[in-house]
Parts: structure tokens; sequence; C-alpha cells
């Protein structure tokens, strides 16, 4: 029902809908005030009873008024009502409950309790085996879970973003306030976050005075200050949610949440914040009173029941009892009177209490059972030796505050129980974080502020700044005097984490089945494993185990909380529904020229590059790739190989520089001249190959595969660092630098001469592995490297990259009648296969040189990086080498991925005789062919092997040959 | 996590990468004793508290360093460049 | 006591009065044939199948903290057995068959439940290498089958088939693989080894080691000293600090890795998918939450907590993957340290020191390693001879070469 004043906009009227039922309410409502304000006190079911549940809260550490907010892709479910700003058209569900909220089928199960204890799921369920996957599981998960994914992508907008500050205040109540009011004025950078859309957090809620008037007054003019400070950063709807190394704070801002739709806007942005100094004001969360159903409806916190009434002017019931152990509750009844609201009883636990106002006191009664079934209609009181039944729609619990120091334990910082505060309060800190408020066991809102002002001056004070305190305003002095009552002892269940159903009777079976340490008691009962992560919760299980156990609370301790405060959505850690911008895309040089003749385009790492060219008439890809093949054996083909990795190497020790890094020698190499490299790594497993071009006594230029371009590239630089920082060679990446492109077939050195600027090409002057830097096309300086991955004559053309797609339409036309063919990954990977090169099928980091064939490469005459490790036993006595591999009947396909068995064997791994790592359909042979590794290969040329590949139901006959299936004696490359 | 850069200043953790234990630097020469180089690919000391690793920034000014770093609380007790401290260990060899 | 559903019917008939202990809480006796150093899952499988399985007796399973505090407290409860190479695959596979008959064997419902597992591919690279798995885990007599996307599509269509960046090519799937609860896991072996007379002792950290003559006598440790016949380490994550008391080094970094679990949300994911273009993998558990991980955070850690840098790529892995569940919420996050090997696979062997054998360097797969990782290292203890399949998983591999690396990355532990 509606009270009179608040924090509401009663001018404007917003209409929502909870269960398809349409209501209305006001700016400054959040769902939960609102619905109540409507006097729906039924707002979801509990997770394993699915009893009735209420709001009980009114902030994040709401357990039972769980909805599914908004509907179609934009479906929110587990949305707390208490946390969600009302808007126009808001469209809420209950959740959790079939047919309806209010008659739940699988409420049985709140009939069936007493078999659904604390763990009974360990105990049963076995039998029969299959029925666990078939019946009993599927049956256990459709009742669990409990809100719905909507299942489509989501619509909305994300963004991220870094900050950095001196000192992130985190919390704008009265602590946050003052801190950063503090830091502000004295010229740091400061950032204060609160979660709320308002600033004041508890202030918002009391009716206590600040400098005799509300303080609201005081925060807005606080607030109007804030705001013309240049060096303070206000972050409203801003969760700090969790506390990483050396300052970094994640934190998540609801830009648009409080929005019917976010429009042109994120909906909410990721922070990481960087402060060198930062402040916990996040309150204190009030904790209840476990007695015999007190879940009921209408039952919740008693400063809940406060703030609503004072701020969004709101009670869930016109006649209303308090059960408190604190001087606090008492405060509740006196606002609650001023509100309208008729007080039932105060009931206090202590038998010193006295009243504080006119209102029935019953003092040292407990509440001890409750009736409603779908809402609270009357407590039963146990007092002066008899019970009582009192009439009221709704109970304020008042059990004492339990600082919010979450953040405080997220670097594992296990907090202590202070038994003056009865609260666990932080122990040790995280570098650069203090805690100050209510957070720091605080009450007193002078004391609060106060220790906020204190604890921004010791932060100024590391900054090496000068603050002075603000002048502070004048607070109503109350009572905060408790006494602490665990739960109150008697039959039935009393419920201790509401979400999860998880009663004292469950922490008393914990105990008896001796799962005593807090951990065993978590996992046996699931408690404070709720989306809440226990915040009403924890604090009364760990007493009342210690009271099982006869142990104090501080011996028995506590888990801590872990990251994230409250739940972030997945979008905004992730960023949104990021499709195809997952990740960057590396363009070749060619690419929009690939693009505009219809290349196909694959994923290599990141780059795209072309995968075939289709030319009309081409149907399917195996014609594209065959006549690409074809017509690079037959003419001339051009494939754009930038990706592959590019270092150049430079000064007076490049070439020792080099010795040592590759497993073959390489100051050897001549000037002008081109050699094959294998680099191992230091375990002597082959690590990468490449060329390296020797362009001048001091100059080298080497190439990695595209895969392991970065990788490698940090391994020479740790090579050049960290092993031999004595050598004169530095190192630069030049693979974006350099469009390169392989230009190969029995036409090519024709074609290059028509571009080169009067460069000898002839074999004698440029012999195969040779290279030289030149100018072509009348002055544009470029790289020739005559090396080969296809087996033909064939030759590698670098440029500036900005030149790479000029010049790959210039080969093109100027080699027509030559037959000057593009040609993209899929024909490049036939031919290499052809041919017998490697590539990374066959370097996948678990093969050796010996495996490779290239074992003789690895000289033992030097120290390079892996050789000594290449020569353990296990390495040498590695049986599998590289082979060809060519199906007895030309139909059948070679399957990269079988495996290789002799014939007639007994098929198992201990039979398993090597892989086929490649395979491809080759034009030149005429069939399938393949690469693979087999034991003894070299021996078993001729033989007949058998490759299974039982995954697809396939057994090839196959005949090994050696791994060249296109001029095996390398005539062509010479020419 | 933050890495004092020691040309730098304070850079995020994620423009580099880790490669682990710093005694990487102390490569054993590969013509000598294998069993050296069998320890040295191998064997970590792993200890719980100060550990000197090597980092790469990759996404930076590619230079490698040495952090001196507490694997229990992730606290940074100093940074400098690898090089220095390879040339400094051949140096007193 | 016997679990059943009778005693669960039983029991709530009568006030639940009669439920027992789970364990007892034994003071510990001054010596034993058999200590196990760790009351994580591998310890306590390995007292468990001394006892039960090889019939030896005088066990204690020695615990720092409370049972199941190691890394099955606090993992993705994954089982598998799809590994490529022969080192691993029958071993995986030995642990995939306990695990089918495991619940029924120590009477404790852990809810191995075999949803499945697909590995997505996204290149024709990744594909051959998915077959050559495949086939290597058949031939080892486990289940394997090749998906196309079409196939994947059917299993689960509200995966990123239409605007990805790195396109869905197919999966490896094994159907028999899914997941377990984890802390039923523990608490089924800690049960069953008390039951069979093995003493499980909390609270009790081991400081030392009691070495004469090359041979070990015994543990020092918080409660006192305690002789030992033979002693098993079984402490990932911590393998590095207790085995330097024995003066060994070893080829393990400790690392960490970060976890990840929803709000509970009705039942959307069946199995167990991960992504083959970034970290990401992801399950739903029987309780309803996502339960979802991804890489290391690639520095030592022993701090049982990682860094923002790696939730924001596992979430953005997530994203890309499957949209849909971008308005589920993180719910909690958690680090595990992991014994990350040199090669990426367990060490299960004698120690140079007589009487002390190490169990260690499960980096992040020990979980589903449970059960085959507890047999063969009580075979080990009981027998002095390695289990058949545990052969490859000797200390000394690394200096003779016979390194059991799944993944081709060599000597660098944050990479495996």
């Amino acid at each position: 029902m509606r009270l009179s004043g608040g924090e509401i906009d009663r001018s404007q009227t917003l209409r929502f809908t909870f269960d398809g039922r349409a209501y209305t309410g006001h700016p400054g409502d959040t769902l939960a005030s609102a619905l109540l304000a409507n006097d729906v006190r039924l707002m979801g079911r509990s997770f394993k009873y699915h009893r009735p549940r209420g709001v009980f809260s009114a902030g994040s550490e709401e357990p039972n008024a769980l909805v599914t907010l908004r509907g179609g892709a934009r479906a929110e479910p587990n949305t707390r009502a208490t946390a969600v700003e009302l808007f126009e058209g808001l469209e809420a569900r209950s959740q959790n409950a079939w047919p309806s909220l209010a008659f739940d089928a699988l409420a049985v199960n709140d009939l069936m309790a007493n078999f659904l204890t604390a763990g009974f799921y360990y105990k049963t369920f076995m039998w029969p085996r299959a029925f666990w996957e078939r019946l009993y599981e599927p049956m256990i998960r459709k009742a669990a879970g409990l809100g719905r994914l909507s299942m489509a992508a989501d619509p909305d907008a994300y963004d991220k973003g870094f900050l950095h500050c001196d000192l992130l205040v985190i919390g704008a109540g009265a602590a946050g306030l003052a801190a950063a009011l503090t830091a502000a004025r004295a010229g740091a950078q400061v950032i204060l976050a609160d979660e709320d859309a308002r600033l004041g957090g508890r202030l918002l809620a009391e009716s206590a005075t600040l400098d005799g008037a509300p303080a609201r007054d005081w925060v807005a003019g606080l607030e109007a200050e804030m705001a013309s400070l240049p060096n303070l950063r206000l972050m409203r709807r801003t969760t700090v949610w969790g506390l990483f190394d050396h300052g970094v704070y994640g934190a998540v801002e609801r830009v648009a949440d409080h929005l019917p739709i976010p429009g042109a806007q994120v909906r909410q942005t990721l922070w990481r914040i960087t402060a060198r100094r930062a402040v916990l004001a996040a309150g204190a969360t009030e904790r209840h009173i476990p007695f015999r159903n007190n879940d009921r409806p209408g039952v919740m916190q008693a400063g809940a029941l406060r703030a609503y009434a004072n701020r969004f002017a709101v009670s869930p019931a016109q006649r209303v009892a308090i059960f408190t152990s604190q001087d606090d509750g008492h405060q509740t009844a006196l606002d609650l009177i001023a509100k309208g609201v008729e007080i039932a009883a105060v009931i206090d636990s202590r038998a010193e209490a006295r009243a504080m106002g006119e209102y029935r006191l019953i003092a040292g009664g407990q509440v001890c059972d409750s009736r409603g079934r779908l809402g609270l209609r009357a407590v039963q009181v146990r007092h002066g030796g008899g019970v009582e039944w009192l009439s009221c729609g709704a109970l304020g619990v008042a059990g004492g505050w339990n600082p919010n120091l979450h953040l405080a334990s997220h670097q594992r910082g296990r907090p202590r129980w202070d038994e003056a505060a009865q609260a666990f309060l932080p122990d040790t800190l995280p570098a650069g974080l203090a805690v100050a408020g209510a957070a720091a066991g605080q009450g007193e809102t002078a004391a609060v502020m106060a220790s906020g002002v204190a604890a921004a001056l010791r932060a100024l004070a590391d900054l090496g700044l000068s603050g002075r305190a603000p002048a502070l305003p004048i607070t109503e002095a109350r009572s905060l005097a408790g006494q602490s009552l665990w739960h109150v002892p008697g039959k039935g269940r009393a419920w201790v984490d509401f979400q999860n159903d998880v009663t004292v009777k469950d922490i008393k079976l914990a105990h008896q089945e001796n799962m005593r340490p807090v951990e065993h008691l978590k996992r046996w009962t699931t408690l404070g494993m709720a989306t809440d992560q226990g915040k009403t919760a924890n604090v009364a299980a760990l007493a009342v185990m210690a009271e099982l156990t006869g142990q104090t609370i501080a011996a028995t301790r506590t888990t801590i909380f872990r990251p994230p405060y409250t739940p972030v959505a997945l979008s905004a850690l992730g960023g949104g529904d990021s499709g195809a911008q997952f990740r960057p895309r590396r363009l070749t040089p060619s690419h929009a020229w690939a693009a505009a003749q219809g290349a196909v385009f694959v994923e290599v790492g990141q780059w795209m590059r072309a995968q075939w060219f289709p030319q009309p008439g081409e149907t399917h890809w195996r014609h594209s790739v065959d006549r690409e093949v074809l017509a690079t054996r037959k003419g001339v083909g051009i494939c754009d190989v930038t990706t592959l990795g590019k270092v150049d190497v430079q000064g007076a020790d490049a070439a020792v520089f080099l010795d040592r890094l590759y497993a073959n020698p390489m100051a050897s190499l001549k000037v002008g001249m081109v050699r094959y490299g294998l680099m191992l790594r230091e375990d002597g497993h082959a690590y990468d190959d490449g060329t390296c071009a020797r362009l001048a006594e001091d100059h080298y230029v080497v190439t990695t595969t595209t895969a392991q371009a970065g990788p490698v590239y940090r391994h020479m630089e740790f090579a050049r660092q960290c092993l031999w920082p004595e050598l004169d060679v530095q190192l630069i990446s030049t693979t974006e630098a350099w469009a390169q492109f392989a230009v190969a077939g029995p036409n090519a050195r024709k074609l290059l001469e028509r571009v080169v600027d009067g460069f000898d090409l002839s074999n004698a002057a440029f012999p195969f592995m040779a290279c030289a830097q030149l100018t072509i096309c009348g002055g544009l300086r470029a790289r020739l490297f005559r090396i080969s991955f296809s087996g033909e004559l064939a030759y590698e053309l670098a440029v500036p990259a900005r030149f790479g797609a000029a010049l790959m339409a210039r080969l093109v036309a100027v080699g027509a009648d030559l037959g000057a063919t593009p040609y993209g990954t899929e024909a490049l990977g036939v031919m290499r296969i052809e041919k017998g090169h490697v590539a990374g099928n066959e370097l996948n980091g678990q093969t050796t040189a010996q495996m490779l064939g290239l074992g003789r490469m690895v000289s033992d005459k030097k120290d390079a990086i892996g050789a000594v490790m290449s020569r353990r036993e296990g390495l040498v006595e590695e049986a599998r080498v590289l082979v060809g591999l060519q199906p007895v009947n030309p139909g059948d396909p070679v399957v990269a991925g079988s495996h290789l068995f002799a014939q007639g064997a007994q098929q198992k791994t201990e039979t398993d005789e090597g892989w086929i790592t490649s395979a491809c359909h080759s034009p030149h042979v005429g069939s399938s062919i393949g690469l693979g590794f087999l034991a003894r290969g070299a021996e078993r040329l001729g033989e007949v092997i058998v490759a299974a590949n039982p995954l697809q139901g396939q057994q090839i006959a196959l005949r090994v040959v050696p791994a060249h299936f296109v001029d095996p004696d390398g005539g062509r490359l010479r020419d | 996590m933050l890495i004092p850069h020691p040309l730098l200043g304070l850079r995020d953790a994620q423009e580099f990468t880790c490669l682990g234990d710093a005694a990487l630097l102390n490569r054993p020469d590969g013509l000598a004793d294998p069993q050296a180089l069998t320890d040295y690919v191998y064997l970590r000391d792993n200890p719980a508290g100060v550990h000197r690793e090597l980092w790469f920034h990759e996404q930076g000014d590619r230079s490698w360093l040495v952090v001196t770093r507490n694997t229990l609380t992730h606290e940074i007790l100093g940074a400098e460049l690898a090089r220095d401290v390879a040339l400094r260990a051949k140096g007193a060899k | 006591m016997r679990y059943s559903a009778f005693r669960v019917l039983k029991e709530a008939l009568t006030g639940h009065k009669g439920w027992r202990p789970l364990w007892r809480n034994p003071e510990p006796k001054p010596a034993y044939d058999y200590v196990i150093v760790g009351g994580g899952g591998h310890g306590l499988a390995t007292a468990y199948y001394l006892a039960r399985t090889f019939k030896q007796a005088r066990i204690a399973v020695l615990e720092k903290g409370w049972l199941g505090s190691g890394n099955i407290g606090r993992n993705t409860t994954i089982i598998r057995s799809n590994y490529l190479l022969p080192g691993n695959e029958p071993f995986y596979e030995f642990s995939m068959k306990l695990w089918e008959g495991l619940e029924q064997a120590f009477n404790f419902n852990a809810m191995v439940s075999q949803r499945g597992i697909l590995n997505l591919c996204h290149t024709d690279a990744q594909r051959d290498a998915y077959r050559r798995r495949g086939n290597a885990m058949l031939l080892a007599g486990a289940d394997a089958e090749l998906l196309d996307t079409e196939g994947v599509r059917a299993m689960y269509p509200f995966l990123n088939f239409d605007h990805a960046r790195f396109p869905i090519k197919g999966g490896l799937l094994q159907r028999r693989a899914g997941t377990a609860r984890h802390d039923g896991v523990a608490w089924g072996y800690a049960r069953g080894a008390d039951l069979a007379g093995v003493d499980l002792i909390q609270n009790c950290e081991v400081t030392g080691f009691r070495i004469e003559n090359g041979r070990l006598r015994g543990v020092e440790t918080s409660r006192g000293y305690i002789g030992a016949g033979k002693v098993g380490v079984a402490v990932a994550g911590s393998t590095s600090r207790v085995m330097a008391q024995a003066g060994m080094r070893l080829p393990i970094e400790s690392h960490v890795l970060q976890a990840f679990v929803s709000e509970g949300l009705k039942p959307t994911i069946d199995g167990v998918i991960t992504f083959g273009a970034g970290h990401f993998y992801v399950s739903q558990s029987d309780k309803g939450g996502l339960v979802f991980g991804g890489d290391i955070d690639g520095y030592n850690s022993y701090a049982q907590r990682g860094n923002l840098p790696v939730i924001e790529d596992v979430a953005e892995g997530g994203m890309a993957l499957m949209p849909m569940i971008g308005r589920a919420r993180l719910l909690r996050i958690w680090g595990g340290i992991m014994d990350m090997s040199m090669d990426g696979s367990p060490i299960i062997d004698r120690t140079p020191v007589a009487g002390l054998y190490l169990n260690a360097g499960w980096c992040y797969g020990g979980f589903k390693a449970t059960p085959a990782s507890g047999y063969a290292f009580a075979h080990l203890l009981a027998t002095d001879t390695p289990h058949d399949t545990a052969r490859a998983y000797r200390l000394d591999r690394f200096a003779r070469g016979y390194v059991i690396d799944e993944k081709g990355m060599g000597a660098q532990p944050n990479l495996h």
C-alpha cells in the first residue's frame, strides 16, 4: 500500500505488468516497491521446495523476489525486483513456478520436504544405474534452475573501457560521500561509484535528519558541489564487483537498464578501474533471525521495511509487527508509525528492552511461527511462558548488521569475527584498500561519516596530497545496541538461506553427519550458493553450527566471498554478441583484389586468405583447385604468401645468432643465397621451418610459418635479449611491411622478366636458392627469392606492402598470355603435398627433425637451440618417419587423421604404426595422395599398408611411396 | 595486474606474455653436459613466494623483463630488463 | 551404513535420527603402513583403492585443511577420455570405465552423468587433428564420433552458426563423457575409505619428511610425527612445496586456473561443449548453473585467484560461440592451483627416495582422472609396479625424452 512522502515522483505515472497483469507506479520506484504499492506480496518461489516468496530486502542482496525482466531476446532471468528501477512499459514475469505463481505444481516438494533434506540426493538415485541419465537426472534438471534464457542472441550493445584514478570510493552512502568529498576537495582524481541510481545509500532510507533537515537535502547539496568538481567522476548505477591485483577493479555501469530499450546507447559498460587507493564504503546488510516458517511473503528485514516506508512510500501491509534483538528494530516501528502504519507489536528478544514510542512492546519474546499460505497473516509469539498469535501482514526482522566486506575478501583475505561488534570485520586488506562506514562495522551516522573522512585523509597522505576534514552535518543520535539472537529454537523448519531452502534442521543434519567445517557445511547443504552468495544467510548459519559444535564463531570461521559482488551479465564481460567481430581480421595486401575476382576466403589464424578463385562454370571447389594446380604446373601461378612471418635480422653477429637459433648451419650461407632452415625447441622437437636469406654480410631476412610468426619472433627476441645479449644483432618483425607473392611454374621466369628492371634472371645469374634486392616496374624496390614450395621453378617476390595489390594485378595482367593464374591456399596445399613439403600438420609440435626426414640437418658441430635434447633416447628411438601414401585402388580416398597399420594386423593402440598428416586429391597423380608418419617408413617403400579410419568406417589399402609425388629429383626447381 | 616496466612505467599485464622462471636466462652451453641442459629445460623451483620470472612486452616495446613477483600474493617487487640481468650474469662469470 | 532410497525413506519417517557421520574424525596413530599426503580427490581415491581393491590396511590420509579442499573442490567437473596419445588414452579410458561403476561401488551418488562432450572444430586442419584423435580413442576402446556442421547444429541449434568469426565446421563427440558432482566424488571416496578402515585426518599438514639413508621413515606433521612404511604424495597445486621438503625439484609449475558459474537457469545445455577458436568450455550443472572456464592465467601462482583479462577472454569466447547466454549472469568466479607439468601429462611414479611415491602434474585435467589416478597410485604403492595404463607417467621421461605432449607445446607449462 502506498504511504505519504518518499522519494517518488507522483507527478508521473508509469505502467508496468507482472505476470501479465497491469499495474502502475512512479519514477523513483523499484519494481519491488511498485508491486508492494499495488499490494502484491507474492513475487517468487524458492529453489527447492517451491515455497511462496515475497520481497525480503530493499537492495541487491535480495534472495527471494527474483523475476524474469523484459521479454523476447531481452528477457533477463533471475533479476532482483528490488534493484530494478521502474520504467514505462516494464514487463516482468515470475519464474520457477508452474502453472502459475499462486498455484505451483512443484510446491508438492514442500510436502515431501522431509525426504529432501540436505544431501539426500547423494544417498539415492543410484539404482538401476542407467536410470540416472534417463530418468532421475532429467527430472532433477527440469525441476532445478530458476529463470529461463530466451535462447536468442542478446540484441543490445555493450562497451568496455579503462579508467584511472587516485581514489576509488565504492558506495555513495554517508561514508562514501564523506570520503569522496574529502578527497575531491583536496584535488585528488576521485571516482565515486554506487550501484544505486541515487546518491545517499541508507541515508535515503532513514527518517533521521542531517543539520535538522531531511538527509536528502544534504545529499542534494553535496551532489551539486560534486557535479562542479572536474576531478570527481560520479558513477551512478555502477557496481564495483571485483577487486583484482594491483588496484584494478572491475565495475559494470548499467547505462540503459532503467530505460525501456537502450536506443542508441549501450546497455552496460564494463569498466576496468585502476585506482591508486580505494575506500570500500559498501554499507552493511541486515541479518534476519530464523524461526519456524520465517519465509512467508511479508517477512522481511526491518531495515528494508523502513527503506520502503521512508524512500519508496510503501508498506507491504497496514498492520506490521517487528521482531528484533536490537534497538534498531524499534526505529523501524517509529518510522512506520510516523507514516501511518499500524504496529501490531515490537517483539524484542531482550527481556530488558524498553519501548521507544507508542507501540506495544513484547520484551523477552520471540516469534516462533507464522501463518499465511501466499502471504503472512499472523505470527506466533512466545513470551512470558505462553504463546500468542498476532495478526499482521508483514513482519520486520532486525538481527543486527553484517558489514559488506565482500570486495575486501576477493584476494582471499578471510574476515575475522569481532565479538564486540558481533560481526565479521576485515582482517588483512588488499593493498591500497581501506574500509569505512558500516562496511567497517560503524553504526552511528556521525561515526560512519567520520570514518569515511579518516579513510580519505589516510589515502591522501599515502598519495602525497594534503586534505582537510570537511565540516560534517549535525546528525541525530540513535541507539544501536543489540544482542545477537541467531535463531529461535523449536520444531519445524526455520529458514537460514531462503533461496536455496536451507533450514536450521539442515545445518543440524550436517553436524550430525560430520559435515562440520564451514566449507563442508556450505557444500553439503548448498548454503550460500544461491544467486545472493549467502549475503543474508551465511553468518546465521555459522552461528548455528558454532552453537552445535560448542565452538566460538571465531573458531568456526567463515567461507570467503568470491567475485562478483553481485552477478554480472555475461554480455557485459564478453562485450555483447560480437559475432564476426570476435577477433580482428587481418587482410593480405591483395585481399580487395582477390575479393573482386570472386575469391573464396578462409580463416588462417587471424588472417583471411584466398582459398581458391572460382571461375565461371566451376560448380565444385575441386574444379577450381585442380585448375589452379594444373595451370601453375603448366604455366605460372601466383599466390599471396604475405602471411608467412618475416623477421629482419641485422648486425655484425647476425650470422652467429642465426647459427645458434637454427638446427642447421646458417653462418656459412653465402651473401645472395637462401637456405631452408629448421628451428627446434629447446626440448629437441621441431618448432618451425622457413627460409633464411642473406642479403648482406650483416643482414638476413628469415621467414616463419604463418601460424608461428608471433611465437617465433618472441622466441628470437628471447634468444637475443636473454640468452646472448652480448651479440651485436637487432631484430624486427616485417611481416606486415612486405607484401610477398609466390610466382611458380615453368613460365615463372618469363613472367618476372616482364616486371623486373633489367635484372638478369637467367639460371646462371640467379640460380635456385638465390636472393637479391632489386627494383621492378620502373623503380619499385623489391626483394626476390628463388625458392619453391610447389616443386616448380618458382620465386617469391616482395614489395612494400602498399604496392602488394597493384603488383598482384600487374603480374596477372602482364602474364595473361603465359597462363598467369592466381591460386589460393588449397592449391598451395595440394602442390606442397605433391612435393612432399611439410607444413603445420607435420610440424605440430610433437614431431622431430628425424621424423620429418631432416635429422641430418641437425648439426652436432655447434651449440644450437634444441640440438642436445634432440639426441635423447626417446627421440632417437622414435621410428616413425615421413612417407608418401597412395591408394592401391586409385578411386579410394586418402583421409588425414587415419591411423596406419600393417596389413592383417589387429587394429589397436599397441599395433598403431603411424597416422596420415595431410591428404588431398592430386591432379598431377590423378588420385588421392597423402603424407604421413609411418614406423620404419623409409624401409617400407612399396609395401601396402592399411589406413584405418574407424571413426568413419574406412579401411583403405595404401602403398608406401617416397614423399615426392612430383619431380623427385628436383630438376624443375633448378632449371 | 600492472607490471612496472623499467623504461615505460606501469603497464597493464595484458600487454605482456609470461614465459616463466627467470632461471631460463642461465642456459648451459649445449655442447657441455646434457644433464645440465635437461635440468635447465625441465626442472623448476616453483616457489610459493618470491619468484623471478620472464615477461615479454609483446604488445609494447618487445623487451623481455625479469619481474620479481610473489606467487602467493601477486605483489610485484621490481622489474628490470632481462638483457641487463643476463649481461650482468655473463660479466660475473 | 548403506545409502539407499529405502534408507532415505526410513530416516525421513523417523526424524533423521539414524544418519551416521560420513566419516570418523580419528586421532593420528603413531605409525601406518601407508600414509597418503593430501585428502583431495586423488589422495582419497588412492586410499580407497588401497584398502578396498588391494586389501591393504593401516592406511592414513593426511589433509592440511578439510577433506576435498584440493582441486576436487574447485573444478568444472568434466569427465572424458578423449585423448590422442598412447601414453594417455588407455589411462583415461580406464578412468572412464571406473567412473561408470563408481557410484554403485562406493555407494554414494556422485551424479556421474554421461551427457557427452563435444569439441568443436573450425578449420580443416583442426578437423584432421580431431579425426586422428577420435580414431586413437576408438582404437583404445573408447567411443568417439565425428560430426559435421549439420550434426552439430542438430545437437546444439543455439550455437553461433550464422555470423561467426570462425565458423563451426564440425566436432568430435564423446557420448560417454560428461560431468560428475565434484564434491560428491570426494565424499564418496572418503566415506568408502573410512568404512574400509582408513584414517582420514583433517587439519594435519605435513611439514617435513624423515629420511634416513635414502629411505623414508615417516612424516613430520602439524599434529606430530607419524611413522610410515610408504608415503604417497598427492597434493596437486602444492606438489613442488611438499616435495621440496624431500629435496626434490620437479618438472612442475603452479598456475592459477579460473572457473566460473552463472546463476541457476532452466536446462539449456545438455552436455559439455568446447570452443575450438577461443578459450571457452561450458556445461550446465544439475542445479542449473552454467559452469564454464577457459585458459589458465599464464603466470605462476599459488594465490587461488586470477585476474580480469582472463575473465573477459572467457566471456568473449562464450559470447562468440553462443550469444544467447549474454543475459545470463556470472554468479561466482574461483581459482584453483594447477600442477602444470612440463609436457602437460601427469606423473605417477616412485621417487629417488625409497618409500616415497609421487602422484602429480595433472595440469587442469586431474578431476576426470581421479578414479584411475587413485587406482594406479594404489597399485604402485601396493605392488611397487606401475599399473598397465600408467606406465608412461614416469618421472624420468623428461630426461630420457619420452614426453607425452598432447598439445605439442614443449617444455612450457603455461602453454599446455
